[in-house]
């Protein structure tokens, strides 16, 4: 962080830097302390039906996530879409009301937090929008779009103003007498830039960024990651980065997290992960991600169905309909013929209670009748450390 | 904007309805150099006569001449058109877009408001008011106006649902803009083109019903020169002397019919999916 200080204070004397801002909520971490911290967040939307909206269900699109996100760093967040990632994303930043859950910004509890308090913590914690046309209001000029943070904060009024949002521009790579145009004017690479000035107006250490290159062109997006990276070295910007694509959150991510349906299944370091995957889902994501090279090295394991729905997920692991790993275990099961999957090097974890008969169970998957293991339908797996690096968790009965 | 006006261009009809309310707006505002007679000078001499020489549209039974009478009527309907439809938009306006900025309770409130007036035909509810109120232009006004402030409040309603799930909504948000600022900033100027479309219809309507009410008795004051009271005293006379009903129903006829056409031509030129 005081290297980061450094470089903020003397590369960018226009940007606030941290040191400027007030002193509440912008103390040090104390050592190890998260700047944000996540805890069993779950953000649940009722389902109305009839005239008299009456709630029938709910649509569990984030079911008990835990994470932090650390001071400079970059946490990824990847998952299909539907996996609820968006939704963690502006649960955290009170764009959506949290179901129940805590999030805590140093040491601050977020979702306590209301007027006035809120909005100063808004300060803090920014955010970076998938579709960079929709972000930008079509009606208000680069200028103004930038400078309204500014304005709404007290930060900066007139021409102190109008130099700040110059300088904003230069820093993101654009000329700063775009500041009279409108968003319609630009590419979509230039319309990110614009987005990301925006949210770095108000010297944030804290940026959800949602899927920032998934609506640009392959040429683009290298460009946009270089400036993320470049702001986040410069100014110290810890990083919650969403995405569906692990190609692009390889390189970016200090540490990153797998979601499926509403909660995390797998999580470690970046190199910890693509090295060593564990979740049966995340081997599949990683199945799917392209490679420069056109000799098959790896298999490409491509899944059964779809992604259920999260009004009505699946009873113990929510992967098991789709998870071709208890399959594999139920299948090698029933061909010895025994009741130990301990023999064939399953862990322990995967025996159902009550050891002993019955340890694979049919299910209807995708229209057809394949076995599983029962313990994978009736109990849900709990994050758990796994063989290999410290801090390499999953949530899975089968793998080790 | 260019392109804008290149497709309003387009549409004749359109082009020609603002012309004609282009002339209706010069004949009111240089009423008193145009009008040949004084619209309310009175020669018992002359009541009822044809059109022809001296008066070129006739005269009514008390001798006032017919044009003159149509061209300070049109000051009476387009004043009475450009307020009423002002209090109906920003009053309906400002309820639509906090009903659906907000939403919730707030919306079920404004909204269930918005449609009991809606349930009632136009003129029945002005006619209603303007029996509280009692006669007078600007009471025919404020009746006009709470007519037509549903139909505001629920096109911007609309509109502001739509607007509201732009992400640039949730980036204000997410800024800490506060919500007045975010309706006024962010919604406000997005939800342009239908109000503005409605106002050009709705001025042909609000012209209608001040016709209507004055026709009716219950508008204007019966001695001003309207053209709804001018149609009311000349339904009397049409065996003997139908000039002086037809003309000012032309002129509502072409009044209304123009701002219709310059509605419905705004609307394609701002919208080219919403054109039939």
């Amino acid at each position: 962080m005081t290297s980061q200080q450094t470089a903020a204070g003397t590369q960018q004397p226009d940007i606030p830097t941290q040191a400027q801002q007030p002193a509440g909520g912008r103390q040090q971490a104390a050592d190890g302390q998260p700047l944000v911290r996540v805890r069993d967040l779950r953000t649940h939307f009722p389902i109305r039906r009839g005239v008299f909206s009456r709630t029938v269900g709910y649509v569990k699109a984030v079911d008990g996530v835990s994470f932090d996100v650390h001071a400079g760093k970059t946490l990824g967040l990847v998952g299909e879409s539907g996996s609820g990632k968006t939704t963690v994303g502006r649960t955290i930043l009170r764009l959506i009301p949290a179901t129940s859950g805590s999030v805590h910004y140093r040491g601050q509890d977020v979702f306590a937090l209301q007027g006035e308090r809120l909005r100063k913590l808004r300060r803090h914690m920014q955010i970076i929008f998938q579709d960079p046309m929709s972000s930008l209001n079509p009606r208000m000029t680069i200028g103004n779009i930038i400078g309204e943070p500014l304005t709404v904060h007290g930060i900066a009024k007139g021409s102190e103003r109008e130099d700040r949002v110059a300088s904003l521009l230069q820093r993101v790579g654009l000329d700063p007498s775009y500041r009279h145009r409108y968003p319609h004017e630009f590419s979509g690479g230039q319309r990110q830039r614009i987005g990301i000035a925006r949210a770095i107006a108000l010297s944030p250490d804290f940026i959800v960024c949602d899927e920032p290159v998934s609506a640009l062109d392959v040429s683009i997006q290298s460009q946009i990651l270089n400036l993320l990276d470049d702001l986040q070295q410069e100014l110290g910007i810890a990083y919650l980065f969403i995405a569906h694509n692990l190609a692009v959150i390889e390189h970016f991510s200090d540490e990153v997290a797998v979601m499926y349906l509403g909660r995390i299944v797998e999580k470690a370091s970046a190199t910890e992960l693509y090295a060593n995957p564990k979740h049966p889902y995340t081997i599949s994501l990683l199945s799917a991600v392209p490679e420069p090279d056109p000799r098959p090295t790896r298999r490409r394991i491509v899944l059964r169905g779809e992604m259920p729905s999260p009004s009505n997920p699946p009873t113990g692991c929510p992967f098991h309909p789709r998870c071709p790993l208890t399959r594999k275990a139920a299948a090698e099961a029933d061909a010895k013929d025994t009741a130990s999957l301990v023999e064939l090097g399953y862990p322990p974890s995967a025996m159902p209670a009550g050891n002993g008969k019955g340890v694979t169970l049919p299910i209807l998957s995708a229209g057809e009748t394949i076995r599983v293991l029962r313990k994978c339908v009736e109990e849900c797996p709990p994050l758990e450390q796994k063989k290999g690096e410290g801090g390499h968790v999953a949530a899975c009965w089968v793998t080790e | 904007m260019r392109e804008l006006l290149g497709r309003f261009l387009a549409s004749k009809l359109a082009v020609a309805g603002a012309a004609v309310i282009g002339l209706f707006v010069l004949m009111a505002i240089f009423a008193p150099w145009i009008a040949p007679h004084d619209p309310y000078a009175m020669d018992s001499g002359a009541a009822l006569s044809a059109p022809g020489d001296g008066y070129w549209l006739g005269t009514d039974r008390f001798g006032r001449d017919i044009l003159s009478r149509i061209i300070y009527g049109s000051r009476i309907s387009l004043w009475v058109g450009i307020v009423s439809v002002g209090i109906a938009l920003s009053v309906g306006t400002t309820i639509g877009v906090i009903a659906g900025y907000f939403g919730g309770w707030v919306d079920s409130a404004l909204s269930r408001l918005t449609d009991t007036l809606l349930s009632f035909p136009d003129i029945f509810l002005a006619l209603a008011i303007m029996a509280i109120l009692g006669e007078s232009t600007t009471n025919v006004m404020i009746a006009i106006g709470i007519v037509y402030t549903p139909i505001f409040a629920r096109i911007a309603r609309g509109s502001v649902l739509q607007v509201k799930a732009s992400a640039f909504i949730e980036a204000a948000r997410a800024l800490g803009v506060g919500h007045g600022r975010i309706m006024f900033r962010h919604v406000l100027p997005n939800i342009g083109p239908p109000l503005i479309v409605q106002t050009t219809l709705s001025l042909a309507f609000a012209i209608l019903a001040e016709a209507a009410l004055s026709f009716l008795g219950f508008g204007v004051e019966p001695d001003a020169a309207s053209w709804g009271v001018m149609l009311n005293e000349g339904k009397d006379w049409m065996e003997l002397a139908w000039w002086v009903a037809v003309f000012p129903g032309i002129a509502i006829t072409l009044a209304v019919f123009s701002f219709n056409v310059l509605g419905d031509g705004l609307r394609d030129a701002l919208d080219p999916r919403m054109g039939e």
